[in-house]
């Protein structure tokens, strides 16, 4: 129900949008959004490359609101518990993609909160250990899991330095169209991937931060927010010593 | 020294049988214990999101790595041509075509999607150690099974050695690519290591030596062939020296990593702190593995015994088990390293709060899987015995020692 | 028991449970509520379909999975959008229920189906 409900705002605003931008230019707007927002045709390029900035100063405490938006936007919410199931164990056993972090610095106790999830690394570790080339590097940048070639040996969990992908550990009754999930397969964050082929520019948790901590764009474009907002804030990659170039970076941790 | 014969095992069939319906029964129920994972999804094992490697993973990579370590005894005989160890090549070779058949299988049955196995014989990415292990494997097979025909027929004596020198380069390959499946993985505090590599060598030489002793011994003693004092001093120095230099490579190993700060709460963790861990480090890896199996060997006395051998073999057996439950299982409860300088506080997917390790209890189904392998290795390894001649009739000081003199 | 008897038994057990079953059956999907059973062919004519769906899907998975196209004519989700059935009360019959366009076809043909262990059988949620 409540699903219903998000994806018909999401519509009156991708409609209204549509609507204002026509109004502003006819002509040219036009173009663009049809050809924007109707699903690719044509195979994704390295011209572009998805990023993020959060900001950990202004990611609340106790604020969980993009990691629910996830979970509802990538079906993670309809994965259910098996029956008989120990409920601490299975808690470690459920996918998540997003999660909440909350720091303390040893030296001055100063609290950061900020979301993890796969940052899409330039040189994933993921990419390199997977034995079938099941965990790919998109050429926009975002990396993932063919499941169709994934035989569930979680070398690249191992591999992972951030934690970041899950193991489905038992059968998923019900599932989403854009996201297919099967027991025995390894999955993670793909910054929404089926927003960005259908002509969106956002991801579920961005959308969802009323604080406006994450800002996801285009890295290769000087003119996104994204690109915009990293010129103008320093930011870190986290295990900066591993070079391997993350597409999310954060700042003020 | 005369020349020696080889024949088929001889146990009476009852007993044969026997043995065997034994061990399918075991290999059975751990048909069984697969069954219900696979069915079920891994939530009814021990193993999640945190720690992804479990129980069959040890067995697995104990297996693997005592395959390469199996062939040894043979690699002395050909490539190094040491005459007492020759008439011991063919059961060393076909231990270690075995063990590795039951390490594979247990890795293969616990993968999330069993039943995709082509696709891992037909999607290769290069740069995946996994994937080069798969032709490691796989070359290792063939290489070895030559080996054994080579050993057997007469005809090919020409080609004996260097099929020999072969297969003993390739297993030094195969073993270091198993250490570099650990070694090769940066994120992990207690893997990126170097030295895992050749530090896997090293514990396949004792580990591969100390089940080829006991099946050796087993195999000589119910079928009622001797084994002369030479051979059994020549497996016993062997085995000492390597359990020796498994010590050494452990004290390296932690030696170098407490030089660097950033390692430090990793060796707290594991020398000092980590429960588990702790205790099969220093019970386990460090006494049973290394420091026992010295003890006994080196022990003028006991030493000289046959009980006293067997025991040196399965306490470096056991070690072994606790060693690479330390590697598998201690590496990755180990919180991850991901904010230098900061304490996670709370966390939405166990991130190692305020320092605390992962859990991990395993369950039945992965002791059993595991299990199952080895049974299915001494499985393959009676039939092979008692199908070919892999056994010579015997090793008695008269047979087998070079410099034996009646006296 | 004579034999004649037991005869009896047995038949009037077969024809029951054959009764039952077509019953159930005809309780679930409603036919002609499906996309297709509207349209004159899919997105090939039915021939070139029956022999090649499955390349068609299989190269298209590749494609989007890989490069991200989601805009041409052939889907998985295109089937199941089209040819799942509802019930009586309007609701989605999953397409690989017993008897559905794809269980009724691989399960004649004995080929697995393997695509809905991960894939949504009903049509999308928009």
């Amino acid at each position: 129900m409540s699903r219903e409900k998000q994806q018909g705002r999401r519509e009156f605003l991708k409609t209204s949008a549509a609507a204002a931008a026509v109004t502003i230019a006819p002509g040219v707007m036009l173009h663009t959004l049809s050809a924007d927002a109707a699903p690719r045709t044509e195979p994704v390029t390295d011209k572009v490359r998805w990023g993020m900035l959060i900001d950990a100063n202004k990611c609340a405490d106790g604020c969980t609101e993009c990691v629910a938006a996830c979970d509802k936007e990538n079906g993670l919410d309809l994965v259910d518990m098996p029956e008989g199931a120990d409920p601490s164990l299975w808690e470690r056993q459920r996918p998540r993609w997003i999660r909440q972090v909350k720091l303390k610095d040893n030296l001055s106790g100063r609290i950061t909160n900020l979301p993890m999830m796969c940052q899409h690394c330039e040189e994933p570790p993921c990419v390199d250990v997977c034995p079938t080339g099941a965990s790919f590097r998109r050429a926009d940048g975002i990396v993932m899991v063919d499941r169709h070639i994934c035989i569930g040996c979680r070398y690249c969990m191992m591999a992972c330095p951030y934690k970041a992908r899950s193991f489905i550990h038992a059968e998923v009754a019900e599932k989403l169209t854009h996201t297919p999930r099967g027991k025995g397969c390894v999955e993670s964050c793909n910054f929404c991937v089926q927003r960005l082929d259908n002509g969106e520019s956002t991801t579920a948790c961005q959308e969802a931060c009323k604080h406006q901590a994450i800002v996801f764009g285009d890295l290769n474009d000087p003119d996104s927010a994204v690109s915009q907002a990293l010129k103008k804030y320093p930011s870190v990659q986290i295990r900066a010593d591993l070079k391997l170039n993350t597409g999310v970076r954060y700042s003020n941790i | 020294m005369k020349k020696t014969h080889f024949s088929e095992w001889g146990i009476e069939s009852p007993r044969y049988w026997g043995m065997l319906a034994v061990l399918g029964a075991i290999v059975a129920i751990a048909g069984g214990a697969v069954f219900y994972m696979e069915h079920n999804g891994h939530w009814v094992t021990g193993m999640t999101n945190q720690v992804v490697w479990g129980i069959p993973h040890v067995f697995a990579i104990f297996l693997i790595v005592a395959a390469s370590g199996a062939l040894n005894v043979a690699s002395i005989g050909t490539a190094f041509d040491k005459k007492i160890y020759k008439p011991l090549g063919r059961l060393s070779a076909l231990l270690a075509i075995t063990l590795l058949a039951g390490g594979l299988a247990v890795l293969v049955l616990d993968l999330g999607q069993p039943g995709r196995l082509l696709i891992a014989m037909t999607h290769y990415n290069f740069k995946s150690i996994f994937a080069w292990n798969i032709y490691l494997y796989m070359g290792f097979m063939g290489i070895v099974a030559v080996y054994i025909w080579f050993m057997m027929d007469h005809r090919m004596k020409p080609y004996y050695k260097p099929v020999g020198v072969l297969a003993f380069l390739w297993r030094l390959i195969l073993t270091t690519g198993t250490g570099s499946i650990f070694a090769f993985i940066v994120a992990r505090q207690g893997y990126d290591a170097a030295i895992l590599a050749p530090m896997f060598v090293i514990m396949s030489f004792a580990y591969g030596l100390a089940v080829y002793i006991l099946v050796l011994m087993f195999a000589f003693k119910v079928d009622g062939r001797d084994i002369g004092y030479a051979i059994q001093r020549r497996l016993k120095n062997l085995l000492g020296v390597f359990a020796a230099a498994v010590f050494y490579f452990t004290l390296v190993y932690h030696l170098t990593n407490l030089y660097g700060t950033e390692n430090h709460a990793y060796e707290a963790f594991i020398l000092r702190d980590g429960g588990i861990y702790t205790l099969l480090f220093w019970a386990g890896w460090v006494f049973v593995g290394c420091l026992l199996p010295i003890g006994i060997v080196y022990h003028p006395s006991l030493g000289k015994t046959r009980g006293g051998l067997i025991a040196a073999a399965t306490a470096v057996i056991l070690g072994g088990f606790a060693t690479m439950y330390v590697i598998v299982i201690g590496g990755q409860a180990f919180p991850m390293a991901m904010f230098p300088g900061k304490t996670i506080v709370a966390s939405g997917f166990f991130d190692g709060v305020n320092g605390q390790p992962m859990l991990y209890s395993p369950t039945l189904a992965e002791f059993l899987l595991g299990i199952g392998g080895v049974a299915l290795v001494l499985l393959l390894t009676f039939i092979g015995i008692r199908m070919l001649r892999f056994l010579p009739n015997s090793l008695s000081d008269e047979v087998a020692d070079p410099h034996y003199t009646k006296s | 028991m004579t034999r004649k008897s037991v005869i009896m038994f047995l038949a009037a057990s077969i024809a029951g449970l054959f009764i039952s079953l077509v019953s159930a059956q005809a309780g679930e999907a409603v036919e002609g509520t499906a996309k297709a059973d509207k349209l004159e062919q899919c997105v090939e004519p039915t021939p070139v379909m029956r022999r090649n769906h499955f390349e068609f899907i299989q190269h298209q998975r590749d494609l989007t999975v890989h490069e991200g196209i989601r805009g041409s004519k052939y889907s998985l989700a295109g089937c199941v959008d089209c040819h799942a059935r509802k019930d009586a009360a309007g609701k989605a019959v999953p397409v690989n229920a017993e008897g559905q366009f794809c269980d009724g076809c691989h399960d004649y043909a004995a080929v697995s189906l393997k695509c809905f262990e991960c894939h949504r059988t009903v049509p999308g949620e928009k």
